[in-house]
């Protein structure tokens, strides 16, 4: 044990028991979040599966869905969203360089552009209230939105709009998680518990907010423009 | 894996290039390109999905164990699409025998 200890940055709090040192508990902090990113593929790949299937079945009324959403809107967000993926790396790098007031600036600045990501994204979940395309709750679509539907079938455009629900309300349950994680980081390293040595809980987080970033990635192009808008 | 401080520009020149990306996702959408909407907007995500997991998730300097298992996670999930799409998009092409007492699982 003295042996071990004698390799050790320093003694530090953030060390649990039964590691050596540091730097194997960090391995295993990587290790731990990226099986849990795993399993988080293999949920939403479930939901690409399904919507893969529909999409193939009814393509028309699928097109005819993603054109009552608005693209540059959609686009918007994933600039936003890209932004707090940004802010997120900068985050960690100031961790890691023990630049405490900037690892709290960064990761402020990460939530509140996650929240403005959720702000665009109520906006329009309103708007589907508005022109009545929310399966089971207000599906009555008409006049020009109806026009836009019919060619690939009412009831099935209905289909696209649960996938659309679906999808993007398991992204955004994940985002207001994240932003959980994100304001217990900020508290933390406002106190100081972050150094070179210890920054792991910035880095986990970080690798979770980028992930939730990549399944937007892929949203944006399958939901918002489907067979294109020309 | 995180001893290796990246300098800051590197992160937002791959930020600027993701918007660049994301810009020209949307653009193409507007251009009729047939059927290769589809290929062109989701080679572009898949770009933009590498760009985030090597550059701002660090995977670049990660260690082989990590990188092993995102690439089965990612196999596992191209199985699940293969499989699952080579199944519904040929059950259509050849027809049941007649001699089939119930009917087969049609197109919709």
């Amino acid at each position: 044990m003295s042996d071990a200890e004698a390799h050790l940055p320093e003694h530090h709090s953030g060390l649990a028991h039964q590691f050596e040192d540091l730097e194997q508990q960090q391995e295993s902090d990587f290790l731990g979040i990226w099986l849990f990113l795993v399993t988080e593929i293999m949920f939403f790949g479930g939901l690409f599966a399904a919507y893969a299937i529909y999409r193939f079945f009814y393509f028309a009324a699928f097109e005819g869905g993603s054109h009552i959403l608005d693209a540059r809107l959609g686009a918007a967000n994933t600039a936003v969203l890209l932004g707090s993926s940004l802010t997120m790396a900068l985050s960690v790098r100031s961790a890691q360089t023990g630049n405490r007031r900037a690892l709290v600036v960064f990761l402020i600045a990460t939530l509140i552009l996650g929240g403005a990501f959720l702000g665009v994204k109520a906006y329009e979940y309103n708007q589907k209230f508005v022109e009545h395309v929310v399966p089971g709750l207000d599906w009555a679509p008409e006049g020009e939105v109806l026009a836009r539907l019919a060619p690939g079938g009412v009831q099935h455009a209905e289909l696209y709009f649960i996938f659309y629900f679906a999808m993007t309300g398991l992204h955004a349950i994940h985002m207001v998680i994240g932003m959980g994680l994100l304001i217990w980081l900020a508290i933390r390293g406002r106190k100081g518990d972050f150094t070179p040595h210890y920054f792991a809980p910035v880095e986990v987080v970080g690798l979770y907010w980028h992930f939730v970033d990549i399944v937007w990635i892929f949203l944006f192009p399958l939901l918002y423009l489907i067979g294109g808008r020309y | 894996m995180s001893h290796i401080v990246v300098p800051q520009k590197t992160y937002i020149y791959i930020f600027l290039t993701l918007i660049g990306l994301t810009a020209l996702t949307t653009g193409v959408a507007y251009v009729d390109l047939g059927p290769f909407n589809t290929v062109v907007a989701l080679a572009i995500a898949f770009s933009k999905m590498l760009l985030v997991i090597l550059f701002f998730m660090n995977v670049r300097n990660s260690s082989g164990l990590i990188r092993i298992i995102i690439v089965a996670a990612f196999f596992w999930f191209a199985l699940l699409i293969a499989f699952t799409m080579s199944d519904y998009r040929t059950r259509t092409w050849t027809p049941a025998p007649d001699s089939w007492s119930s009917a087969p699982p049609t197109h919709p």
